[in-house]
């Protein structure tokens, strides 16, 4: 998966998540937080359904790296390698 | 209740199978309309339960809903329409000053069936084991929700009381203004059960679930053939008020919580305790200051099982004998078992009698049953009387828990 995919993949997550949020105008480098509304219980959502959807383990320490749709992109980018992209689940 | 404040039902919010408003409940109760229908859950396979079809999203966002439980939405959806029944403005009051008592009957098995289905999908790999599991298995989890959804900062918490759960939280609210421990109280039940394949398999090993090859006529109290229960959701709230603030705003009063009583059986883990429910059913009468003959209508806890259709009849007999001014009616001929919230619920299709003298009958009886031939059993079809003064409420549980709420026409 390249990095753009890893973005439409976790916006996919997020829309499944917070299906109230608009989620067109996210920017890549702005923390997610700031854009919508999300907690920590969503951010281990995020987590959840990395491990569910693409079999991808994101240690409790890394968390952080999951704060905007570019270094989730850039995090996840060697452990979605090769991997098929699952989205609209 | 002397020296006490007087307490009163200033606001009805419910759900029920058969109607999401209290309008639409009663009209569907004097018309005979069941909320009945055929069901399906996961391993359990085809039966049928009472559900209920409100919209969710009148007071929650999609993101709530996903978050929370069934019974925390059906809570949600209550409490708000009790607000807003009640015309109460929540700011005024203070938000602190409001207490939240929902009673169950359970609460837990959905979420906990749901994800031992999920991680049996990962080889029970219990790293796929939801961080939500805590929050919305935890017991008050109903009551918390609506906490959340009206900002509500004062006590709340569920009253765990098997199938009394819904009189329980009533009386936990009456008990909680008479105190001063708030100035509004959110009190009845909820239910979620219909969601949890446990509870029709065990009721099926208990041979206590009910059959009919038509689903609205599987609940029938005191029907000769009746074989069992109907499992049902629901959920209804009432906001109360003391007497006397409710009239200082000039609200709307239904009723006046007369007097209630709550007893245990000690006698056996699931078969009920005709003694102890006439023992309860006493008490709560006197609680209220009246003579059986004083109380107008009797709401039965009826389920439709054979023995306990009978053993309750048995104590309603000894306490009311032949008494000309009392009538028995039932709701769950009509709606099923709404465990939790039938308390509650079952209340409140009885609160309109107080104003019109109607009484909803008990359906579904196509033979009665002798044993179950109490005099002032309403069947089949509405009956308008004189009037209707007073109406005993009666809830009964698992473990021997019995409960009994007198209300009256607000004086």
């Amino acid at each position: 998966m390249t990095k753009e995919d890893i973005v439409l993949v976790i916006k996919d997550i997020i829309a499944t998540i917070a299906p109230d949020e608009e989620l067109s105008g996210l920017t890549l480098s702005d923390p997610l937080r700031e854009q919508i509304e999300l907690d920590s219980m969503d951010f281990l959502d995020i987590v959840m359904e990395l491990r569910k959807r693409y079999g991808v383990v994101v240690p409790e320490e890394d968390y952080g790296q999951l704060a905007s749709l570019e270094s989730c992109a850039n995090y996840l980018e060697p452990a979605m390698a090769g991997k098929e992209m699952n989205i609209g689940v | 209740m002397a020296d006490l404040p007087r307490v009163v039902i200033t606001g009805v919010g419910l759900t029920s199978p058969n109607g999401n408003h209290l309008a639409e409940f009663r009209a569907n109760l004097l018309s005979g309309v069941s909320g009945v229908v055929p069901y399906e859950i996961r391993y359990f396979g085809p039966t049928v339960a009472g559900v209920c079809h409100f919209e969710a999203t009148r007071y929650q966002n999609r993101k709530a809903l996903r978050r929370g439980t069934r019974a925390g939405s059906i809570a949600i959806y209550c409490a708000n329409e009790a607000v807003r029944d009640a015309g109460i403005d929540l700011d005024q009051v203070g938000r602190h000053r409001v207490g939240v008592y929902v009673g169950t009957t359970e609460h837990g098995n959905v979420e906990t069936e749901q994800m031992i289905h999920e991680v049996s999908q990962y080889d029970y790999d219990l790293s796929f084991w939801s961080h939500h599991h805590n929050p919305r298995t935890v017991a008050n989890n109903p009551a918390g929700e609506i906490t959340l959804n009206l900002g509500i900062t004062g006590p709340h918490y569920c009253i765990g009381g098997a199938c009394a759960g819904g009189n329980l939280g009533l009386i936990q609210g009456v008990q909680m203004l008479q105190l001063g421990q708030v100035d509004l109280a959110l009190a009845g039940g909820v239910s979620e059960s219909i969601h949890t394949f446990g509870i029709f398999a065990s009721f099926q090993s208990e041979g206590a679930l009910g059959k009919h090859e038509d689903p609205t006529r599987v609940s029938r109290p005191f029907d000769k053939n009746r074989n069992g229960i109907v499992v049902s959701e629901g959920g209804c709230l009432y906001t109360l008020e003391r007497l006397e603030d409710a009239r200082r705003r000039g609200a709307h009063i239904y009723a006046e919580v007369l007097g209630y009583h709550v007893n245990s059986d000690a006698t056996d883990f699931v078969l009920p305790n005709p003694h102890r429910q006439n023992e309860c059913m006493r008490a709560a009468i006197a609680h209220a200051g009246l003579e059986p003959e004083g109380i107008h209508l009797v709401s039965t806890h009826a389920t439709s099982t054979p023995l306990g259709d009978i053993q309750e009849c048995q104590a309603l007999r000894e306490v009311f004998g032949d008494s000309p001014t009392t009538h028995i009616n039932n709701t769950k001929s009509f709606v099923g078992h709404t465990m939790g919230a039938a308390g509650s619920l079952e209340l409140a299709g009885n609160l309109p009698s107080l104003n019109d003298g109607v009484i909803h009958p008990t359906i579904n009886i196509e033979e009665l049953d002798p044993d179950c031939d109490l005099r002032g059993l309403v069947i089949n079809e509405p009956k308008q009387v004189d009037r209707i003064d007073s109406v005993l409420n009666l809830s009964f549980g698992m473990l021997g828990i019995n409960s009994a709420v007198v209300i009256g026409r607000p004086q």
